[in-house]
Parts: structure tokens; C-alpha cells; sequence
């Protein structure tokens, strides 16, 4: 992302809006600045603003009129007045900055937008967690933190001492270089991102040694961890197995995602 | 898409948050999957929903020619249609209530529409269970959320933190949150100002803005 010096006229609007705080305004040139090392090139600023086309001379006298007057300016605080952000074209490996921060950017590696696979939303047609197994979806940097590639190489490469499979589609999963070891492409390890989820898929008997690595992981590498666990009702539609897991260890799980089981084989090819 | 797991807050705060949504599998039943979504997202419109998204946009849509004298006057409404009408391929389609009722209602029509599509619900445990139940629906999966661990202490607090994880990809920042709070607060926006002016961050349209509502107001008296 870049901010187009001509057309910006500093009105600092866009600092506030940035997820990773990466936009300040710089004394020195009397404009707005990306950090562009702490940039994930999400587009918030870029997509999630109304944009005025105002002539930028005009704007800045007015500012500068309010300025000396004490005026306080007072604009629409999701407005970027002259339409200053360009969304620039992305190579790798910056490219993977985007294509895991920008929700509305489709992965090419799971034919989905958003930053896992179907996961559990989809069981009912397309069978990832059967009952008595356990999926997983470690998220890194959510919400509003942020993870660089090597952070999230630490989780996978203990994930894989611990035997555990992961999700093939996951996007993570594509991007390692060997899934046994959990190593990840070393040409992204120092590239920041909003957030990814790495998913995999145990027995119910390793909820506790997986939950415990994912924290003592998480106290190395400096960002914040959520957790997804999911699993397989019975045919009475209850799931109180896990449940008691996660209750014996101490976890209150307050809210859920809960797939209502409505889907049904509809392709010709796959019915 | 929507990420809607992982929202902060006890069961209690979930009580005006209901998001339903359906979901094509690849290779199974994404085959006219786009006439469905919007078959669903008409059923949702019927019931009241607080906004609704397709994967690409919400309800409440940033404008990319904003007319400056609009800023006295800037709409606030939800547009349904453009929303229905932007479903353009296989994807998510979402729906967002704020109250129990109107969520068994709509499931309820949408079980009788048998639409052969993946249909979730996010909101709290009990509540999903509850849902289901009026609707005669055994549940097949679900996931539950763990909330978020930080160590190192880069989160701010349950205000913030309620009001932006209502965007789980993160498009509402942790600082427009707090400025919004702060807005409402000194009295320089209307808390409807405030919450649509969030939701237009969220692309996926699962931003809730009813729910937003009653945080700003509760916000506004309660000492940080």
C-alpha cells in the first residue's frame, strides 16, 4: 500500500483506522507515512474508506486556516478527503502479506477467501472431524497484533514433534516446505501478516498436550493466540465429550460456531 | 468467510448476537450455490436481520465518491438488495440478528426452504443449542472458541476489545474502536453514527451493529 504525497493533505484520519497501527503522519513532509516493514497490506485503509476527490491545495489552506484559529476540525472519521491511498501491485514475498490480511482476497491454495479451509462449517457434506477426533484452529496475530512467518514456523515445527496431522488445504499447510518437520518456505519467515491459522486434526486423548503446547509456544513468540476446537456431535445432535475436556481443563468455552447439519451432496458428480 | 468464532465476551454479552450463515463445499454442492445464497440471504431480509454480507460486501458500504455535503447528512441505512444482488459466486453468505427469536424464525424458514447448502450458527453455546432445538434440528458439528491467549500483553481492554473483534478478520482496528468510544463519549457522534461507522469496515457484513449499539451506550457511563 502507498499513500500518493501529492494527493495526501495529512489530515490523519487513516492513523486510527490501520489494524497494525503502521500510519502516522510525518512532521518532516507534512504528510501521512506507511510503515511499510509493519504493513500486512490488508487494505483497510485503502477499501474500508470513503473516499472524496477534493483538491488537496484547498484542503490543506482550510486545515491550515483552522489551525491558526484553534478551530477543531471535525471531519467524517472514515473519510480519506482526496483519495490519497493506492493500492500498489505485489510480488512475493510481500504478496503474502495480502493474501493472509485481505479478507476478500481468495486463496489460491484453497479456492476460498479468509485465512483457514471450510473447517467444520462444511462437515456435514464434506466429512474433515468424525466423532472422537478433534479439530484444531490455532489462529496467530488475532485480533490486532499481527505474526511474522517464523513465529508461526515455532508452533508448526513443535506441532510436527508431536505427530500431529495437518490440515492438507490449509493455506499454512501449503506453504511448508516439509509437513513432517513443520518448516515453512524460508523466503516468507520475515513477512508480517494480520493473521493464519494453522489446522490440524488429533484424538480426543491429545486435546490437553496439544492445548499446553500451543501456550508454552505462545509465551516464546511475542503475539496473541485463539483457539478453535471442534468436533462431531452424536446422532441425538449432543457433543458433551469434548465439552468435558475443556471443562475438566479449565477452558470456558462461551460462544461456538454450530453447524446445523442442512447440507447435502447436490453436485452430479459428487452425489 | 466470516470469522465469527471469536468474539469477546461471556455467554451473557451473545444474547443479542446471532449470525447465520451458509456455506458451499467445493466439489460438493457449489453447483448453482450462487441462486441459493440468494434464496437464503431473501429468507434472512425477511426476518430483520441487523446486516447481512456476501463475502465481498455488507450491508453498510464504504463509498468510493463520497459527495462532501453528505457529511451532514450521511446515510445510515442498510442495503439489503445490494447485498443480495452482489452474490456473484460460490461463497459465504451471512446473516446477523439480534435476538434470539428472529434466529429460530429464520432457520426455521430456511430448514423448510431445504436449500441442500452448509447453514451455521455463531452465537454462544447455549444459545445455538436453544436454536436448534425449536427448530428440530440435531446439531452435526461444532467448534468451540478457547478466546484468546496474550502472554505479552498487546491487548486493550474488554470495551475495545468487544466492540472490534465484532470484525474476526480484523478490519476494525483496536484504535477506531477506542475513538469511537471516546466520540460517543465527549458527545461528537451518535452512538448510530459510531456503530455504522465501524460496520463499514467489515467487508463480510457480520459486523453487529445492534449489539455495537448497546456497548457504546453502556460504554459511555461506564469508568475505563
Amino acid at each position: 500500500m502507498l499513500i500518493d504525497t501529492n494527493k495526501c493533505v495529512a489530515c490523519a484520519n487513516c492513523v486510527p483506522v490501520c489494524p497494525m497501527g503502521a500510519i502516522y503522519v510525518d512532521p518532516e513532509i507534512g504528510r501521512a507515512r506507511i510503515n511499510q516493514d509493519e504493513c500486512v497490506e490488508c487494505g483497510t485503509c485503502f477499501r474500508g474508506m470513503s473516499q472524496e476527490h477534493l483538491n488537496p491545495t484547498l484542503v490543506r489552506t482550510v486545515r491550515k486556516l483552522a489551525r491558526v484559529f484553534r478551530f477543531r476540525f471535525e471531519p467524517e472519521p472514515d473519510v480519506c478527503p482526496t483519495a490519497a491511498f493506492v493500492m500498489n501491485e505485489l510480488e512475493m514475498p510481500r504478496l503474502v502479506r495480502q493474501v493472509f490480511s485481505d479478507p476478500v482476497v481468495e486463496h489460491k491454495s484453497t479456492g476460498i477467501k479468509g485465512r483457514g479451509t471450510e473447517e467444520v462449517k462444511t462437515n456435514d457434506v464434506n466429512p474433515r472431524v468424525g466423532v472422537g477426533e478433534v479439530g484444531y484452529t490455532i489462529e496467530f496475530g488475532r485480533p490486532g497484533v499481527g505474526v511474522r512467518f517464523r513465529d508461526i514456523q515455532e508452533m508448526t515445527l513443535e506441532l510436527a514433534r508431536m505427530g500431529v496431522q495437518f490440515e492438507a488445504k490449509n493455506p499454512i499447510s501449503h506453504l511448508m516446505t516439509d509437513k513432517s518437520t513443520g518448516h515453512i518456505r524460508a523466503d516468507i519467515l520475515d513477512e508480517k501478516i494480520l493473521s493464519a491459522i494453522v489446522e490440524i486434526k488429533t484424538t480426543l486423548d491429545q486435546v490437553e498436550a496439544v492445548l499446553g503446547a500451543v501456550e508454552e509456544v505462545n509465551r516464546r513468540i511475542d503475539t496473541v493466540t485463539a483457539v478453535g476446537i471442534s468436533t462431531r456431535c452424536d446422532d441425538s445432535g449432543e457433543e458433551t465429550q469434548l465439552a468435558q475436556v475443556l471443562e475438566d481443563l479449565g477452558y470456558g468455552a462461551e460462544r461456538a460456531k454450530t453447524n446445523m447439519g442442512l447440507g447435502r451432496l447436490t453436485n452430479a458428480e459428487a452425489a | 468467510m466470516t470469522n465469527t468464532l471469536h468474539r469477546y465476551g461471556k455467554s451473557e454479552s451473545f444474547r443479542d448476537d446471532f449470525i447465520l450463515f451458509c456455506i458451499p463445499s467445493v466439489g460438493k454442492n457449489d453447483e448453482g450455490a450462487v441462486e441459493k445464497q440468494k434464496a437464503f440471504l431473501r429468507i434472512c431480509a425477511r426476518h430483520d436481520p441487523v446486516n447481512m454480507g456476501n463475502g465481498n460486501r455488507g450491508s453498510f458500504k464504504p463509498e468510493r465518491h463520497l459527495d462532501p455535503r453528505s457529511h451532514w447528512n450521511r446515510d445510515l441505512s442498510p442495503d439489503w438488495e445490494g447485498v443480495i444482488e452482489g452474490v456473484n459466486k460460490p461463497g459465504t453468505a451471512a446473516a446477523v440478528f439480534d435476538s434470539e427469536e428472529k434466529a429460530k424464525a429464520c432457520l426455521q424458514e430456511v430448514v423448510d426452504a431445504d436449500l441442500g447448502l452448509s447453514v451455521n450458527l455463531s452465537t454462544s453455546v447455549s444459545g445455538a443449542k436453544e436454536v436448534a432445538r425449536c427448530c428440530g434440528i440435531g446439531r452435526h458439528s461444532v467448534e468451540y472458541s478457547l478466546g484468546f491467549t496474550d502472554p505479552h500483553d498487546h491487548l486493550p481492554n474488554s470495551q475495545v476489545l468487544e466492540l472490534a473483534t465484532m470484525c474476526g478478520h480484523g478490519m476494525v482496528s483496536f484504535n477506531m474502536a477506542r475513538k469511537m468510544l471516546d466520540m460517543v463519549r465527549e458527545g461528537r457522534r451518535t452512538p448510530d453514527q459510531a456503530v455504522t461507522t465501524l460496520a463499514r469496515f467489515c467487508p463480510c457484513g457480520v459486523y453487529n451493529p445492534a449489539r455495537a449499539r448497546r456497548l457504546l451506550e453502556e460504554a459511555r457511563t461506564k469508568a475505563t
